[in-house]
Parts: C-alpha cells; structure tokens; sequence
C-alpha cells in the first residue's frame, strides 16, 4: 500500500537528524499557526503565493536561498567539527552520517542556495532594467519558482523520513546504482533535482526570451545594463545545460528503477560514461552561478564609483566569451580518469583560456573605479572582497587546469579550497553585494550599513581562516570527504579551519542581526524616493517597493545607464508628467503552487515506491494545466487615475528630495 | 500588457509562422516540403540496404541525407529562412546546433579515447581469453 | 555616450533605436522555440549515450539483427504525412476554418496514433524475444532513445486533443492560436529528431 514507507523510515536511533528535524518541524508548524491565527494567510495566499510578480517571485527565490544557507552551513560546521576532532577517532558523526552530510551541504548549496539566489535576483532586477513590466511569461515563472521549492523541500525530508545520498553531490556510479545504494538516499536526490531542473529550465527560458524580446523603447542590445547581459549569457547556459542533467539523472534514475544498464558494471554499462555527461552540465552550471554575479558586480562598481563602467563593449565580447567557451572545458572535472595526453592537453588549455574573459572583466572593475568618487556602502565592500577573493580561487583554478598537476591535487583539500574560493567569493559575495544593493528597491527601506559591514568582515576573515588552510592540507596529501584521518601533520591546519567556520558563523549571525534591526528601524532607514545610491540604470526610476506596473510610462531610452540620463535630462529640462494610460497587468494565479504540490506528491511517491500515489499525482498535474489553460480571463486592468495616483505620489517625493537638497 | 499588440513587428517575425498570406501558396509551401522529404526518406532507406553503393560511404550518405531532410522539415514546415525578420530565430538555432555537436562530438571523443585507454572490465576478460 | 556622439556627427550610422517590446506572438514563439532547442540537447544526451553504447550487447542481439525497417518504413510515412497534416492545420487555422482545422487535426492525431501502435508493437515485441532493455547497455540505450521520442508523441497527442477542444469551445481566440503556434513547431520537431533516429539507430544500425 506504501510501497517501501514505514516507521522505521524514521530515524529514532539517531539523535541528530531526529532532534534537528523536531526542531524544524517546531518551528514550522509555530510559523503556520502563527500566520493562521493572526489572519495572514488570505494575504500570503492573495499577494505571494499565488503571484506572478516578478519582483514577488525574485523576493521568495532569495528568501528560499537564505533560508538553505542555514541548512547547508550547519551541514558545514557538522564536517568541519568532525575533522577536528576526527584524529585517530572516529569523531562524533559515523561514516554513514558523515556521507550523508557531505553530500546534503553540496546538493543544498549549489541546487538550493546559489541557484534560488542568482534566479532570484534576476528575477526582481531585470525587467525593472531593461523599463518593463513584467518577465515573458509571469505564471510560468511562478510553476518555475514552486517547483524549485518542491526540490529543496523534498532533500530536507530526507532528513527525517528516510535518509539522503551517500554518493557526495554527483552520484557517481557505480556507488550510485541500486547494487550499492539499495537505500531510498539516491532516489531523493535524483527526484528532487529532476522536479526543480524542470523549474531551473523554464526560468532560463523566461529570462532568455525577456532580455532578447521584451525591452523598453530605446533599449538596443549595447544599451541594456551588464546585469542584463550576463543574465542573458548565464540563461542562455540554463537552456544548453540543464536538459543534459534531465538527461543524465533519467539515465541514472532508469538503472535503478528498470534495471537498464547505462551506467552499470554488468551487460556493458558505462561507468565513465556518467561523469563525462554529468560534468558536460556541470561545468557550464558554475558559469550560470558566477555570471550574474559579475553582472552584479558591474553595477555595483559602477554606482559607488560614480561613474560608467569601463570597457562595456569588451565586457560583452567577454561575457559572450565566457558563455561560449564554457561549453569546451569540461573534462577538466575528470583529467585522471583515463583520457591520453591528447585529450587531456587540449581541454586544459581550453581552461586557461576560459580566464582571460574574466581577467579582462577584472581589470574593467577596477579601470571603473580610478579615478572615481567611491563610496565605501556594503555592497562595494563585497564587491571588493570579492576582486581580491576571487583572483585568488581564478588562480588556483588555473594550476588544477594543467593536467600533470591536477593528478597530484585531484579530489585532495587543495581542490576543495579551490572552488569555494571561486564560489564563496564570486558567487557568494555577489549574491550579497546584490542583496545588500536591491534590498532597498524590494521592500522600500535600506539595510543597516553597520551590521552589514560587520558580516562582510567576518565573511572574508572567516572564509580566509577557513579555507587558505585547506590549500596547505590538499598540498599535504589530505584527501577531500575524509570522515577520520591520522596523518598527524593535517591536524593544525584542520583545528584552524574549524575556527574560521566559527568566524563565518558570526557573519552569519551578524546578516540575521542586520535584518532583525532594520527591519525594527525601518522608518529611519525609509527608502523615499527610490533612489537611494543615487543609481544608474532604470530600477531605480521606479518607487520603493515598485507599484505592480513597475513604470506608469515605459521609459524611451537614448543610451547606456539610462537613468543616468533621465536624471541629468530631469536637471537640465525640467520633467514633464507623462499621460497615464489603464494599464493591463498578468492575474494572479495558484497555478504554480498546485502543480508543485502534485509534484513534491509525485516525487515522494517516486521515491518510495507508491506507485497508485505516482499516478494520483500525475494526474493531479495535468488537470492543473488543464484547467489553466481553459481559463477565459488572464488579465486584470488597473485604471488610468489609479496608475497616476500612485506615480505623482512617488514623483512628489523625489521632488521634495530635490528641493530639499537645494535648500541646503 | 496593453503595450503588447498582437501584430507582428516588422523586422521580427516568430518562428513557425510565415510571411506568406495566400493559402494556395501556403498549401503549395508544404506539399513541396513533404515531396522532398518524401523523396529523402526513399533514397535513405534504398542507400542502406542497397550493394550498388560504394559501402564505406553509406554511414556518410546517410546523415547527408538526414541532415539535407532536416533542412527541408525546418525551411518548408517551421519556415526558419534567412531573411533579416528571422536573425533571432536562426541565432538560437545555431546556438542550440552548437550546443549538440558539442556535447555528441565531445562526448564520442572522450569516450572513445577512455575506452581505448581503460576498457570495461568486461571486455578486459574478453581481451584476456 | 557614444552612439549618441556619433549620431550627430554622422546620423545614418546610428543604430535603428529598438522599437519597444515584440508582440505576445512573437514572444510566445520565440520562448516555446528555445524550449524546443533545449529539448533537442535533452535527445542529444540520449544520442550520445546510444552512440557510446551501441556495441555493448553484451552477448545479445545486435540492431541488425531487430530491427525490422519495414516497420519503420511506415513509422517513418506516418509521421511525415502527420506533419504533412499539422501544416494543413496551420494554414486552417490561419484561413479561420473551423472545419478544415479539426479535420487536419484529427487526420494528425490518427496518423500519430498509427505510428504509436507500431512502435509500441515493436516494444513489446522486443521484449517478449527476451531483448528489453534490461538485457544489455544497447538496448538500454536504444529503448531509451526510442521511447523517449515516443513519450513525447504521446504527450503530442494529449497536447493535440486539448487544443481541438478548445478550438470548439472557444473558437481561434488569439491565445488559443498562440498555443497552435507552439503545438505545430513540437510537432514538427519531433519529425525533426525522428529523421535523425531513423537515421541514426535504424538505417546505420542494420547495415553496421
């Protein structure tokens, strides 16, 4: 009847997992309760959940990042503690755990942390960028975002009903077949990624289509911000990338489920064959994660340099660059596993090549900024930690790019060092230089530049006292996922890792803290104008939060940084009130909601074995779509005196903001 | 979005549709289309199972003559051309084309130089016998 | 900035300003045409995997010895004559013929459905001769690739039976023409991948 559900399923012989999944499920059901009672729940349901806003859908993918951040950093202090203690002891996490753990923080990490994030931010920023109002295709960008929802709620059940992959993040074969992963762990994994690869896909689709279609007038492809065009480079590689991880885990999810022979040891399967597939996607997938970053980065500069950003032109050959060559380098992932030296030459320089794009975006920053008035706000803080930061992991990156070296240092600590380096201080700090940078513009009141500062410092202190020791224990021979080890000349190095995993947890500490308080100061930090870093592209023409139509006029655009102008044009001619028009805006939707809902039924049903759940759950599926696509009326008009009603009252109050400063 | 009309834009057109108005010419579009491929598809199989063809050329024949009935499929059924209204179209087309040599090309390399280099067991035994 | 400097200087070599946003048709095409491309990549997974493991029967039966291109042969007729059909379709719906729409659809669907029964047949047929998929990589890569294909004409023909319906009940409502829009290109898409299966697995799979 439950295929292969019972209690046992429940870990009650294991006090971590059990009391953590408590925890939450406390803490969950205090939340629900809490919006329930309190009457927030037609308001939740009316303006997020059903919403096809894409600033409303940027604000939940960024807030379902943070909130995986958690779950996968505590995954990180677990493995840090272990290794630790670990010497010549098993430690307080047994193997199995261990494996568990590792392969969670992965898969959470880069699946339900730095892609939400990225998305997220897209999502809210582009189409205020390019003077529109809304993505290409506003419910499907809801069913993208629920879906994505449904994967990381199906990986932190895992948790508690059942166990997760002890395959690390990549389920390598054969360790991943049914003969040696006969437990439900592989299955979770596989759905769940299958679910919100559907949801990754279709949000690369939406941004691909608004970024080449939909742009205000005006707004030629040389005029769009650089947010705009690495939006466009990294969806361009969700479109190419992600249906070879569909592919491959269908692949993988047949072997176990059919018993086809894919990636078996027996009938002719291909082991290799798996991890030359897997990381066709998997390299293209840290490009999608760090391109918007550097997209992020390029504003940011910009702004508090109070000036353009140096060599747009190159900046664009450069993104394409990257975009494009990112699809040749992949067997850098697998140097050891048996090419010739043919094979492998050629791919390593393809990876040294691949840096040159981003030394040239590195030396635009920083042309941006000489000369320049900048102003030190955290988002510049970020984006500064992260030129050093950054340089560093490129570079180590470069010397694992040379095959014979790679032999020495493949799956050791030095690789491991490696690409945090690049992910924590590219993708991560990017992710909250725009955090920090949007915040304003999403919910109309600034974050507290103290605090803010505070977390940036223990971030860079803490990644550094983290992870420059584990370069030392790579070259040391430590190799990566070690659950005990007794090689007594790692231990130093691990003990002050293990430090510097305390110290990015009081960056953390301090981002929450930062939250907390200006959320409790929101008035004094209000965001009246809109403007509050006196910006240069579009979004900041707009009021904070944005009204649902983003622009009562769709702005008419004569050149790069187009907000820049409208402001000097503003100073020199005068602004005119424009005519305001009724406005037609997408209607909310539950689309994407249920359908995730017979989706996560689906995956869990998947996952156990409850094979009349799959079939309920299918159909479930396809009625929703069914019944979307019968509906009749799929927009709602806001009239032409409420849009003027809410645009004077935001050019009021930049007027006030514009006399008052003359004043002084 | 009331700024969206359903017209088409001059210099854009979306892909599957056609400038083409009359449906006699319209019809006379896809009858052509469906005559060649029709014709691609007999030559196809008679090259395969025919001897009167030089027979190391017949895989090479074969995907000439895939590719050539996928060009017809894409110019007379999908109206992919290579006129100015349909660069972006054509643009993502090619990206996608890229994309799958890559990834086949790529993939038929690598494998075949792992597999010369480390053979599956089972066929390490077999070399053994 | 620049382009602004040069257009004073010299205003015929200013670029053509970007008129505003495309119409919802070409929006929605142009998205469902990536989501086709990106499919195509999806089938090249599968390509590649069958083209790896295409001689590991091991100790089974070969394509050259399954494979049956007299069926395919019709599987191949079927499916190029429903395009033939879908095309019909479109100019119907172009032409706003009610008629002339669901006649060109059903002649779709039916066509559809025939190259369905056979394939399905050869399944089946496979593995009763003890040559499914769990028998060896080939044939896991070969159903895979196949049945794929074939999922996909089966979700088609749901696809196809929805739009009929709602052309009856609502009429060429201009949403419901976009939605034909992208029905016809997956449709012809599939021919597309089918050439190349055709091609690929069966025509070089039996004289290999």
């Amino acid at each position: 009847m439950f295929g292969k559900l019972s209690w046992s399923a429940i870990p009650f012989d294991q006090p971590i997992p059990l009391i953590a999944g408590a925890v939450v499920l406390v803490v969950i059901l205090a939340v629900l309760i809490w919006v329930v009672v309190a009457g927030h729940l037609p308001y939740l349901w009316r303006e997020w959940i059903t919403s096809v806003d894409h600033k409303r859908i940027g604000v939940m993918y960024t807030l379902l990042a943070c909130v995986m951040l958690l779950r996968g950093f505590s995954d990180a202090i677990m493995m840090r503690a272990q290794q630790a203690v670990a010497f010549h002891s098993q430690g307080f996490l047994p193997p199995a755990h261990y494996n568990q753990i590792f392969s969670a923080h992965g898969t959470i990490m880069i699946f339900f942390v730095g892609m939400p994030f990225v998305i997220g931010l897209m999502n809210l920023v582009v189409p205020l960028q390019l003077g529109v109002r809304d993505v290409a295709f506003p419910t499907l960008n809801s069913v993208g975002f629920w879906l994505t929802a449904t994967g990381a709620l199906l990986v932190n059940i895992s948790l508690v009903v059942g166990e997760f992959a002890r395959t690390g993040w990549l389920p390598y074969p054969p360790l991943s077949e049914l003969t040696y992963s006969p437990g439900v762990g592989v299955d979770y994994y596989l759905w769940s990624l299958e679910i919100s690869g559907i949801g990754t896909l279709v949000a690369g689709i939406n941004l691909v289509t608004t970024v080449l279609k939909i742009r205000t007038k005006g707004m030629n492809y040389m005029r769009m911000p650089m947010f705009c065009w690495t939006t466009l480079a990294s969806n361009l590689l969700i479109i190419a990338a992600f249906p070879i991880l569909t592919a491959t885990l269908a692949m993988l999810i047949l072997d176990r489920y059919l018993g086809f022979h894919f990636f078996t040891n027996e009938a002719g399967g291909n082991v290799m064959m798996f991890m030359n597939l897997i990381w066709a996607w998997g390299h293209p997938e840290v490009y999608i994660l760090v391109l918007p970053a550097f997209g992020i980065f390029s504003e940011v500069v910009a702004t508090f340099s109070g000036k353009p950003l140096f060599g747009y032109r190159s900046m664009v050959l450069a993104t394409m660059a990257i975009c494009v060559i990112s699809f040749m380098v992949w067997l850098h992932h697998f140097f050891t596993m048996g090419a010739g030296p043919d094979v492998n030459a050629i791919f390593g320089i393809a990876s040294m090549i691949i840096a040159v794009p981003t030394g040239v975006k590195i030396y635009n920053w920083l042309f941006t900024m000489f000369a320049g008035r900048i102003r030190f706000f955290t988002p510049m803080m970020w984006s500064i930690g992260f030129m050093v930061t950054f340089i560093i992991g490129g570079l180590t990156g470069v010397l694992v790019a040379v095959p014979p070296a790679d032999f020495l240092l493949h799956n050791s600590l030095f690789l491991v060092a490696h690409f945090h380096n690049v992910i924590i201080g590219g993708v991560l700090f990017g992710a909250f230089a725009g955090y920090t940078y949007w915040f304003p513009k999403a919910f109309g009141f600034r974050l507290h530049e103290g605090w803010g500062k505070a977390a940036f410092w223990c971030w860079l202190i803490g990644f550094y006292v983290a992870f420059m020791p584990l370069y030392a224990v790579g070259f040391l021979g430590m190799t990566r996922r070690m659950q005990h080890f007794d090689v007594p000349e790692w231990r130093p190095w691990l003990m002050i890792a293990s430090i510097g995993a305390g110290i990015i947890l009081a960056g953390i500490i301090c981002q929450i803290m930062q939250l907390v308080v200006s959320i409790r100061h929101r008035e004094e930090l209000r965001d009246t104008t809109g403007d509050p870093w006196d910006g240069r592209s579009l979004e900041w023409a707009t009021a904070s939060p944005p009204p649902a139509f983003n622009f009562a006029v769709m702005p008419s655009v004569t050149s790069e940084d187009a907000y820049w102008a409208m402001k000097r044009r503003a100073r020199e001619e005068g602004v005119k009130e424009p005519d305001y028009g009724p406005i037609d805006m997408p209607r909310n939707s539950p689309t994407g909601f249920v359908c995730a809902f017979f989706a996560t039924v689906m995956g869990f049903a998947m996952i156990w074995h409850i094979w009349w759940m799959v079939i309920v759950g299918f159909i479930g599926a396809f009625a929703t779509f069914v019944v979307f696509a019968w509906r009749d009326k799929d927009e709602y008009e806001i009239p032409a005196d409420e849009v003027a009603r809410i645009d004077r009252a935001n050019r009021a109050a930049r007027r006030e903001l514009i006399t008052a400063a003359g004043d002084l | 979005m009331s700024e969206l009309h359903d017209t088409h834009h001059r210099a854009d057109l979306a892909p599957g549709d056609e400038e083409v108005v009359s449906v006699r010419l319209r019809v006379l579009g896809y009858l052509v289309g469906l005559a060649l491929a029709l014709l691609l598809t007999a030559t196809s199989f008679f090259v395969a199972g025919t001897n009167l063809v030089w027979q190391p050329s017949i895989p090479v024949a074969i995907i000439v003559l895939a590719i050539a009935q996928m060009g017809v499929h894409l110019v007379f059924f999908l109206h992919i051309t290579t006129g100015p209204d349909n660069t972006n179209n054509v643009m993502a087309l090619a990206f996608g084309l890229l994309i799958v040599f890559l990834v086949i090309g790529g993939s038929l390399w690598i494998m075949d130089n792992l597999n010369n280099n480390m053979p599956p067991m089972d066929q390490i035994m077999q070399m053994q016998r | 900035m620049t382009d602004i400097a040069i257009a004073h200087q010299l205003p015929g070599l200013a670029e053509a300003a970007h008129e505003g946003p495309a119409s919802k048709r070409i929006i929605t095409g142009y998205g469902f045409w990536i989501f086709l491309l990106s499919d195509i990549v999806m089938f090249s997974c599968f390509f590649a995997a069958y083209a790896v493991l295409q001689g590991q029967t091991a100790g089974g039966p070969s394509g050259a010895e399954l494979f049956n291109l007299r069926n395919v042969a019709i599987e191949t007729i079927f499916l190029l004559l429903s395009s033939f059909a879908c095309g019909m379709a479109s100019v119907a719906v172009e032409a706003r013929s009610h008629l002339w729409f669901q006649i060109a659809m059903a002649v779709t669907c039916v066509l559809g459905l025939g190259f369905l029964a056979i394939e399905f047949r050869e399944f089946a047929d496979l593995v009763a001769r003890g040559a499914g998929p769990s028998r060896s990589a080939f044939l896991s890569a070969f159903f895979t690739l196949v049945g794929c294909h074939g999922l996909h004409v089966s979700g088609g023909e749901l696809w196809l039976l929805t739009m009929m319906a709602q052309v009856f009940a609502k009429g060429f409502r201009a949403d419901i023409q976009r939605r034909f829009l992208c029905f016809a290109l997956f449709w012809h898409a599939l021919d597309i991948i089918w050439v190349a299966i055709f091609s690929v697995v069966y025509l070089l799979g039996s004289a290999a």
